[in-house]
């Protein structure tokens, strides 16, 4: 699994590059951030919960059933607090979300 | 390269779990000292204590919790005790594990617990405000924060600087006393020489020894981060600590190739381990840890595999928690459920990882006492790197920063009572020992011939590669069902020594990549270490975790001991040692 920066998107505010584990996110000369080792992402998508303008998603390989769907997370608000909606693109053009009350723990 | 001299009073290496916990104890400590005026002989000294957190990422994210974690593994849940819990560890390790170490991590779980409910971790909760069990000793949380609520803990505390981006690749130690560490800057060109009175060394295991399950594309797709190299634990090594237990290797069963835990379906929904026939086989093998991996293995050397998790049939309500439970910790599992067949619609293929060297789940690392003090003078070990006491996870990697900082604090403090009793100039106090012009310059050399060497056929990827096939092939990995025989283990040790020989010619672009070539000294280092101790057990204690082909068997009246190690004149020596006493609360290094 790994990750990919939408430059389009990304407004260069470092924010991935300073919180990557393996510190494989980096700046080019246009200061839009990419991923020099995409082999070497963890998955741990803290890149995608720090970047405040949706330009990371994160992807299975193929090797290890990926199919082409796309991750990323959004901030919204919800009835008392914020809430983290998961958005899931599938190959297939439909997405899905799944949303997290970072105030509820898990149930298992 | 630009050279840039620190000086601090307490060190700490990594700040992930352990380090951060160690970092906010150390400092509530001092300040603790501060406001009850306590001016005791030396005492001082305490007050405004300078620590420094060393960390090669950045500590909001880095480590273990980087993705968060859904549940705290060790707590003393009500109805039980901590001796329950040391039996269950002890139980679990067939004996090989420090009483006292585990006594004094199980004394603690719940108030560290307490803790970091306090500093905003959420924790589910019943009707009358109880915490919910998972089973006997889990409980279960949101933690997908963890580890951004450490660190705004550590950015509050008082007297505390962070380092982030800053890989630490040697100790300076002189006379068996540590007096400070070596590093650089990943992205600022730039050389530490940190001195320190006391050092805390806390950065993990080792993951990335073994031919990991997925090679390609997805090779960091596995349980422990790949950017836990086994740092400290080769520092160590290299200055001549004392190591224990590196033959019991863990080896984690996992969610077939996402590699994410089993856990929350085994406990959260009770879903069993079957093979392809529908046979429930968990029982058949035994429920340790390391018997659940032997039992997935054996199952399919013998044509009854793949062996699942039997989730089909859950509710819906069930599958929900459950997509919802692993995007806290593990969400390539949730991605695979989505792009393919979701937990109720199709049972969870399982596999065992390749193996890992680690202090938390299984018992490698350190030998310490129960202070956690290593056996080099001034240097504290805290969380994966500590060995002898093994189920600690979260809770227990917190708890050993919290004990370690109190006693590198008070070591401190001993160091300082005795320079006020003595005066300044005593030499054999030998406080705040330069850093050596000498040292410096050599690390520095080395680091600047990595970067002018020319490009060669080896790269730190290939030879890299080159180990972990070794590894795998000859020291008991994946390929061989985790089983190696003596004849094997001599084979991987030349192969070992003969990639090791060619690491000085390799070439790096930037200090990034320099990086990437220490990390494969510091693997290559724990690979002779482990390959020394698996070579040094004479029995199979642990299915799978130390499979020794030539002593199937156990072997109480030999073995029933701990395996230790250290390196003299650049030969690995084991020493076997007695276990501690049942029951013993307190053990001190034998001077």
């Amino acid at each position: 699994m790994s990750i990919s920066i939408d430059q389009g998107k990304c407004i260069g505010c470092r924010r991935c590059h300073d919180v990557c584990p393996g510190t494989l996110i980096k700046i080019n000369e246009n200061k839009k951030a990419f991923i020099k080792y995409p082999k070497d992402c963890w998955g741990c998508t803290s890149c995608i919960k720090e970047c405040p303008v949706h330009a990371i998603s994160f992807f299975l390989g193929e090797d290890i059933g990926g199919k082409g769907c796309k991750v990323h997370t959004e901030k919204v608000k919800g009835e008392k607090n914020d809430i983290v909606r998961w958005f899931f693109e599938l190959n297939d053009g439909s997405v899905k979300t799944i949303d997290i009350d970072p105030k509820e723990s898990n149930k298992y | 390269m630009k050279i840039e001299r620190l000086k601090t009073d307490l060190l700490i290496i990594g700040g992930g779990t352990a380090g951060c916990y160690a970092a906010i104890t150390a400092a509530s400590n001092a300040a603790g000292k501060n406001a009850a005026g306590n001016k005791g002989a030396g005492v001082q000294d305490a007050v405004g204590l300078k620590i420094l957190v060393v960390e090669k990422a950045n500590i909001k994210r880095s480590g273990c919790l980087a993705a968060g974690v859904n549940a705290l593994n060790a707590y003393i849940t009500e109805g039980r005790t901590p001796r329950d819990y040391v039996e269950y560890a002890k139980k679990d390790a067939d004996g090989i594990v420090r009483e006292d170490l585990l006594y004094s991590i199980s004394e603690k779980i719940n108030e560290v617990t307490a803790h970091l409910e306090r500093l905003g971790l959420v924790i589910l909760k019943d009707k009358d405000g109880k915490y919910v069990t998972r089973g006997n000793r889990n409980i279960k949380i949101n933690g997908e924060n963890i580890k951004p609520i450490l660190a705004a803990a550590v950015a509050k505390a008082p007297n505390v600087q962070v380092l982030n981006h800053v890989n630490i690749f040697d100790f300076s130690v002189h006379d068996n006393r540590i007096d400070g560490a070596f590093g650089f800057g990943i992205e600022n060109d730039t050389f530490y020489a940190i001195e320190a009175r006391a050092v805390i060394v806390a950065t993990g295991g080792a993951a990335g020894l073994y031919r990991p399950n997925n090679p390609g594309f997805s090779r960091h797709k596995m349980w422990y981060p790949p950017f836990n190299t086994g740092a400290g634990y080769a520092m160590g090594i290299r200055h001549g600590a004392e190591m224990t237990t590196f033959e019991m290797r863990f080896i984690a069963l996992r969610c077939k190739d996402t590699i994410a835990p089993t856990g929350t379906l085994a406990q959260g929904v009770g879903a069993k381990q079957v093979n392809a026939l529908g046979e429930v086989y968990e029982t058949k093998y035994g429920i340790s840890t390391s018997e659940r991996v032997y039992g997935t293995v054996a199952e399919n050397l013998e044509g009854r595999g793949p062996c699942y998790l039997r989730t089909v049939g859950i509710t819906p309500e069930q599958e929900e928690s459950l997509l919802k439970a692993y995007l806290n910790m593990a969400p390539s599992q949730t991605i695979r459920w989505i792009e393919n067949d979701t937990p109720s619609k199709a049972n969870v293929e399982i596999e065992g990882t390749e193996p890992y060297i680690v202090g938390g789940h299984t018992a490698s690392g350190y030998w310490v006492d129960t202070k956690r003090a290593t056996t080099i003078e001034g240097l504290y070990a805290a969380g994966d790197v500590v060995g002898g006491a093994p189920q600690k996870y979260v809770t227990g990697a917190l708890a050993e920063g919290e004990i370690a900082a109190k006693s590198a604090v008070e070591y401190i403090e001993s160091l300082s009572a005795l320079r006020q009793a003595q005066g300044p100039d005593i030499s054999s106090v030998n406080l705040l020992k330069k850093n050596s012009e000498g040292e410096i310059a050599e690390h520095v050399a080395e680091i600047e011939k990595f970067l002018n060497n020319k490009n060669g056929a080896d790269t730190a990827e290939s030879l890299e590669e080159a180990m972990q096939a070794a590894m795998d092939t000859y020291a008991g990995g994946i390929k061989t069902g985790y089983r190696y025989s003596e004849n094997q283990l001599a084979i991987a040790r030349r192969e070992i020594e003969k990639i090791e020989a060619r690491v000085g010619d390799l070439h790096a672009d930037d200090l990034q990549e320099v990086m990437y070539i220490y990390e494969l000294k510091e693997r290559l280092t724990v690979c002779k270490s482990v390959i020394a101790h698996l070579a040094a057990r004479h029995e199979t204690r642990w299915h799978s975790f130390a499979e020794n082909t030539d002593y199937p068997e156990k072997d109480n009246e030999r073995f029933r001991k701990y395996v230790n190690s250290r390196l003299e004149n650049g030969q690995i020596k084991i020493i076997l040692r007695e276990l501690t006493a049942e029951g013993q609360r307190n053990y001190e290094h034998q001077h």
